[in-house]
């Protein structure tokens, strides 16, 4: 490993269903002079950048090309880096790989999306192996909804217990002043909310919302001599699979249980539930936030349901979890996994307004996307 | 190769993604065509750092990151940069019956070039350096093709 690296500073934009005041470029610039401004640093300070987004859900290829005045990124070097729903997070690792290396010091990671632009769910399906799997299975909640019933069936989980975690994560987006969707929300609202695929009901699913977000990664002394309390990156691990959906384990979650395993290993973090202090986790759907926490470690194999129902996840349980309101309050797409990241460092930085959670020394971030893949970082207050 | 595969009847399935997309033009270019459309003008937009005038208008000034604020409207004159006259038809990407031209156009008062079309001239007479004007169209909508082209100035 070259050098350590950390986050000295974060920006976003105001996400919003449609963001009719602003193209892409446009969304691009806020989140960057935003990132800028928290770093207090210029766009010369800046040496490389790495940006994504998902082109189909815009149809204009090459936002490295088109986007240079907004992204600040002429006569830079700029890598394009897209990997679905994990493209935030993936932007961010390999903003974090670059700094690491000690080739770049300060890199600039950028994601965004216009998901006004298209049919999100239509472009969506763009993914899907066309010869296969586009007819009968393509789209986001399908395979979401397919996932939960198993769990249902196998550990008594309810759809109660999904409406726990929507509750949760909506009505903490209420303290966040980018969230898009702001509405306080009773287990009531979101089980009386309209079906969407059994058992995912329309106040459980993420939104698609107009947004950027930016983070700025560091080398250990710039990080230093440019932050008084940087997110220290103490890992960031990419785990892929899917070749069909049916190959999949749909009672588990492969890619996060190995991912988790493998960074709480490396961080020597044996009790994650209490050794973290907060967690941004990419959950798409709030069914995820009930099945997901067995694959993260956070309780034994088909301990979720009990562990959402204790509330040991809200603001003020052991864990908070998801205190910006999470994806199902703001999903910009290729930038909602990155908004993970610079939440949890700014939890650490002490940046995160109303939403934060007193003495924050690690932090999880979590990105989901691809078909079933996961992208993990942990964040902390201290040098790794 | 495997002898099962001399047996095959290959197979391609015919595909067309039918995805519906609007593109949000943004406060910077709303501003620009609403001014073209309604009063049948070129503005750019300077730098208040380095004073380098674009158009079309920039979100941030490409060489000093900063917001382009400080509107400046143009003559809507300016020289030929370069051209090429366009042989082929291509009616999905271009609008025009060939033969055609189109170039660069850097427009007098600012500092950048403006790609369009090069009319009102025999294409063979077209030449680098060649003063022209833009020629605004009569139905005005809102986007580039406001500008009907540019024409030698007589
Ligand atoms: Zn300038």
């Amino acid at each position: 490993m070259g050098q350590r690296v950390g986050i000295i500073g974060v920006g976003q934009t105001h996400h919003a269903a449609h963001r009719l005041d602003a193209s892409g470029n446009e969304i691009i610039a806020e989140a960057v002079s935003r990132a800028l401004d928290d770093a207090q640093l210029a766009m010369d300070d800046i040496d490389a950048i790495v940006i994504g987004n998902m082109d189909h859900f815009e149809n204009i290829n090459y936002v490295d090309m088109w986007a240079t005045d907004g992204l600040g990124s002429c006569m830079k070097p700029v890598f394009k880096v897209t990997t679905g729903g994990t493209t935030g997070t993936t932007v961010g690792a390999c903003a974090y790989y670059h700094a690491a290396s000690g080739v770049f010091d300060v890199v600039l990671a950028v994601g965004w999306e216009k998901n006004s632009e298209s049919d999100t769910q239509a472009a969506i399906a763009t993914c899907a192996n066309p010869v296969l799997e586009r007819d009968p299975f393509a789209g986001a909640i399908g395979p979401l909804a397919t996932e939960y019933s198993m769990y249902m069936k196998a550990y008594g989980a309810t759809e109660e217990d999904a409406a726990l975690v929507a509750i949760r994560d909506r009505n903490n987006a209420l303290n966040n002043p980018y969230a898009h969707n702001r509405m306080k929300v009773t287990v009531e609202d979101v089980m009386n909310s309209p079906m969407l695929s059994y058992p995912v009901k329309f106040l459980d699913m993420c939104p698609r919302s107009d947004g950027a977000c930016a983070v700025i990664f560091a080398g250990e002394s710039k990080a230093k001599k440019l932050c008084d309390r940087p997110a220290w990156v103490h890992y960031s691990i990419v785990r892929h699979d899917y070749t069909h959906f049916g190959d999949l384990e749909w009672q588990w979650m492969p890619t996060l249980e190995r991912a988790s395993a493998q960074a709480y290993k490396k961080c020597g973090i044996s009790n994650p539930l209490k050794e973290f202090d907060v967690a941004e986790l990419y959950l798409p759907c709030s069914t995820t936030g009930v099945k997901w926490m067995d694959s993260l470690w956070f309780c034994d194999k088909g301990g979720a349901p009990k562990l959402i129902r204790s509330g040991a996840t809200n603001m003020d349980g052991i864990l908070p979890i998801n205190p910006s309101g999470g994806v199902i309050a703001t999903n910009p797409i290729g930038a909602t996994a990155l908004i993970r990241v610079g939440e949890a460092a700014w939890q650490i930085m002490g940046r995160a307004g109303d939403r934060q959670v007193p003495r924050v020394k690690k932090a999880l971030a979590t990105g989901f996307g691809g078909c079933s893949w996961t992208d993990l970082f942990v964040l902390g207050a201290d040098l790794p | 190769m495997a002898d099962w595969k001399d047996q095959v009847e290959e197979i391609v399935f015919p595909g067309k993604i039918s995805v519906p997309y609007f593109w949000t033009v943004g406060s910077t270019l709303s501003k620009w065509y609403v001014q073209m459309r309604d009063d049948g003008e070129i503005w750019g937009n300077r730098c208040p750092e380095c004073g380098k005038v674009y158009v079309p208008p920039k979100i941030k000034c490409i060489d000093c990151y900063q917001d382009m604020n400080d509107w400046v409207k143009l003559p809507g004159t300016g020289t030929v940069e370069t051209y090429t006259v366009v042989r082929y038809h291509e009616p999905t990407l271009h609008p025009k019956k060939p033969p055609f031209v189109y170039g660069v156009i850097k427009m007098d008062g600012a500092d950048t070039g403006m790609v369009h079309f090069i009319d009102g001239v025999k294409p063979d007479k077209v030449k680098v350096g060649m003063r022209v004007e833009a020629v605004m169209a009569k139905e005005r909508s809102g986007n580039i093709l406001d500008i009907k082209h540019f024409r030698p100035i007589p």
